[in-house]
């Protein structure tokens, strides 16, 4: 199937050069890094993760939600799905499964991009990448890095070989092999797992107390929810626009429903942490906090950005809200980048930096980053986008040959 | 049997071929100096008996395992003393043990990386660490 | 393909694997070394730790003194990168209100806010640092000092996010320009790339001698000695004088005790 990539219209051709210039950028950038060190990087001995881990933080929730919220879907035949129990949060639409049927491969090979993506950020962010088999040959169960580099590793493996047969299959038009079901099985919790064992790493450190909150991994997993769906909704609906392949217009409606309710926890904990925050008056709980909504000692460079970030969360929660949004393409896609993009803020920027300001010492040392480093990111969203334009082109080609 | 493409493929062939062979008609007509390897620093010549700690042949195969377990040894089980077969007994550093008696690197570690293709100071690396004694050039 | 061919192919492909596994094993079999031992004159002890006598050095020390800062860094080939952003130090002071934060106030005898605090490694515990190294290239040995191997670090900087007392160091760029003292030709310098921090001076202590800072501070204020041992002078100092940790509430069990 992937000679499907290698033919397609002026305009697939010229988004993979586009694409593959950022990538080459950031590739330049890299072997910058890897000549000169870290040092071309804004990150310190203060704020130690910067952007690289942050891209990875919020990835690794929009990979884990591309799956969980469809892959339900190939399971629709079989009465036993009735049985599964594990999806306590999920059986509103698992009762209306083949709703999603069209839009399943798209969230796979997303999810497949994702974590492409989600590795891809920790290999630039090493010091010693050279030492990166370092991990496997000396297995450490008791940090959660290991752990992370196993389920990471093998959601990708799980994604690939899933979406890729039953892709195949439904090409040949027969069912996906015998196989493919038990690991079908498994990508469900196993999407659970990605993004709760990467909120582990934050959430076990007794040294950083703005991360050193149980609901960690549930804010993890329902700004998961939401992010991943919106940039779902958008897909599906440049999908639309640019194939002849249509997910369906009932499967982006319940995508939104799902995003919606997502939206709202997501905001709920975020207030959660406020309150505790606040009403304790606990300092280590507040400084990060008013760091970044305030600005702590007169720093203030993410205070822009946080507030970017709420005002952002109560248009799109304004919009979804509203039930008539979903039907309406233009009003969801407005909604869907502004749910993307507030929670990127939030994840992607304010969590990690915010993490390590202020420093143990209780110093303010702020973070910015810097242009290298912004490039070497954008090199690495590229390359995940590449991933996802080859991926897609090859699902929407097989999509229209079989309809 | 009609080969397709030909315009394309056979200039490709013909690249291709160019430049897997490129090792070889580039360095022809050059010989590599071969590695002299000087044992005559002044630790070794007052040395009565020149032995190191493994016999010549051990070494020339086998030093890079013993630096190996050496650093293991040290950094992670805290054992410094190194008993040979013989009974001598050494102190499990390159910097100050090794390199007590080796002391002209570049006339000995470097001469058989430098030939084998080791020279850029990335492999072994040894060196970015681990000071190597001064020469007098 | 015939059915029989492909399960031949199958099954040829798993022997080729499998004798092909048959060097790698080998290969990655050990050598035996004959035998190791460690120095007589080595220290020997369960859990190292340090009593830091403030109070001594705020009244005995001269002001401005880095005896034991300067001995660490001059030992060990620590650089001096220069900057706030991208220093590397192992041993430094802090006022009270950061190495102890939360524990200021304004009511305190003088202006003890302000009064520098020697901060180092804590070699804790139940150190967090140990606990989320994906590689244990940092790792807690029998002797209780939270030890670095630079061989084995990936750069990843877990452990300086774990570490609540702001310890450690990465190295940025390549320390060696950076090094602005003489160079201790005994002891290895760092490369880009990997993390430091104090190890108790591990490489002294296996021959016999105090760690350097210990020895450096000519009035006596750092006491050294094991603290699982109940005839050690730090386990004397701490049964007769109060003395704070920092951070206890965290629960990492650090052996760096200061007298106020």
């Amino acid at each position: 199937m992937l000679d499907r990539a290698f033919s397609g219209s002026q305009k697939y051709y010229r988004l993979l050069m586009a694409l593959l210039v950022f990538m080459g950028l950031g590739f330049a950038a890299y072997l910058f890094q890897l000549n000169r060190g870290l040092t071309i990087t804004g990150m310190g001995r203060d704020v130690s993760w910067g952007i690289y881990i942050a891209q990875f933080t919020f990835l690794v929730g929009v990979a884990a939600s591309a799956v969980m919220v469809v892959l339900p879907y190939y399971l629709h035949d079989i009465k036993v799905f009735g049985k599964i129990t594990i999806m306590v949060v999920l059986p509103y639409y698992l009762h209306d499964i083949k709703v999603f049927g069209k839009i399943t491969i798209l969230g796979e090979f997303l999810a497949v991009a994702a974590v492409t993506m989600c590795l891809l950020f920790i290999i630039v962010d090493l010091g010693k990448p050279m030492r990166l088999l370092n991990v496997l040959l000396y297995p450490t169960p008791n940090s959660i890095l290991f752990w992370d580099m196993i389920v990471l590793n093998g959601y990708l493996i799980l994604n690939i070989l899933i979406g890729w047969n039953v892709l195949d299959a439904e090409r040949k038009g027969v069912p996906y092999p015998h196989w493919v079901k038990p690991l079908i099985y498994l990508s469900i919790p196993w999407a659970i797992s990605i993004h709760t064992v990467t909120a582990f790493l934050y959430a076990g450190l007794p040294a950083r107390h703005y991360w050193l909150t149980a609901i960690m991994a549930a804010r993890f997993l329902s700004s998961a929810f939401c992010s991943g769906p919106a940039l779902l909704i958008l897909l599906a609906y440049t999908v639309k626009k640019y194939t002849k392949f249509d997910p369906g217009q009932e499967a982006i409606e319940k995508l939104s429903i799902i995003m919606t309710y997502a939206m709202i926890i997501s905001v709920f904990f975020v207030g959660l942490e406020f309150f505790t925050a606040f009403y304790s008056q606990i300092p280590s709980h507040m400084h990060s906090l008013v760091y970044l909504f305030k600005g702590l000692e007169g720093h203030r460079f993410l205070v822009p950005f946080m507030w970017l970030f709420t005002g952002l969360a109560v248009f799109a929660l304004a919009m979804l809200l509203n039930p008539n949004t979903k039907r309406n393409e233009k009003k969801l896609k407005i909604a869907c980048a502004a749910v993307f993009f507030s929670m990127w803020l939030e994840k992607g920027l304010g969590l990690i930096v915010a993490g390590f300001i202020p420093n143990p010492f209780d110093q303010v040392r702020e973070y910015s980053p810097s242009i290298p480093e912004i490039m070497i990111a954008l090199g690495v969203w590229a390359t995940g986008f590449f991933v996802l334009t080859v991926l897609y082109k090859i699902a929407t080609s097989v999509k229209e040959e079989v309809a | 049997m009609k080969i397709y493409n030909a315009k394309q493929i056979i200039p490709g062939l013909i690249i291709f071929l160019g430049l897997i062979t490129f090792p070889f008609w580039f360095n022809m007509g050059k010989a590599a100096v071969p590695p002299e390897v000087k044992l005559d620093t002044p630790v070794i010549q007052q040395m009565a008996v020149k032995q190191c700690v493994l016999p010549k042949a051990d070494m020339r195969t086998g030093h890079m395992q013993l630096l190996n377990d050496w650093r293991t040894e040290v950094v992670r089980n805290n054992q410094r003393i190194y008993v040979a077969a013989d009974g001598k007994q050494y102190n499990m550093s390159l910097q100050n043990e090794c390199m007590k008696c080796h002391s002209n690197k570049t006339q000995f570690c470097d001469q058989c990386h430098v030939y084998a293709g080791l020279q850029l100071g990335s492999v072994p690396y040894c060196w970015t660490c681990h000071i190597a004694p001064k020469e007098a050039k | 393909m015939e059915e029989s061919r492909r399960s031949f192919l199958k099954l040829g492909g798993l022997c080729a694997l499998g004798i092909g596994a048959l060097p790698v094993v080998d290969a990655l079999g050990k050598t035996d070394l004959p035998k190791v031992m460690n120095d007589p004159k080595a220290l020997v002890g369960k859990r190292w730790a340090m009593v830091v006598d403030m109070k001594k050095c705020w009244e005995k020390g001269k002001p401005g003194c880095k005896d034991c800062s300067l001995a660490c860094h001059v030992t060990h080939n620590v650089p001096e990168i220069g900057n706030v952003k991208e220093e590397v130090k192992w041993l430094w002071t802090e006022p009270f209100e950061n190495a102890f934060p939360g524990q200021e106030s304004h009511f305190m005898p003088g202006n003890m806010n302000e009064k520098p605090f020697m901060v180092l490694c804590n070699h804790c515990a139940q150190a967090p640092c140990v606990r989320v190294c994906p590689t244990q290239a940092t790792f807690k040995r029998p002797d209780g000092i939270t030890m670095m191997d630079f061989h084995r670090c990936i750069g990843c900087r877990y452990c300086m996010a774990g570490c609540p007392f702001g310890a450690r160091s990465f190295n940025w760029k390549d320390p060696r320009n950076y090094i602005k003292t003489e160079l201790n030709m005994t002891f290895p310098t760092r490369e880009r790339g990997v993390v430091e921090k104090c190890n108790f001076c591990d490489e002294r202590l296996a021959v016999g001698k105090l760690p350097a800072c210990v020895e450096a501070c000519k009035d006596g204020c750092l006491r050294f000695g094991d603290l699982e041992d109940p005839n050690s002078e730090v386990r004397k100092i701490l049964a007769s004088q109060f003395t704070i940790r920092r951070k206890p509430e965290l629960g990492t069990d650090p052996s760096v005790f200061y007298i106020i």
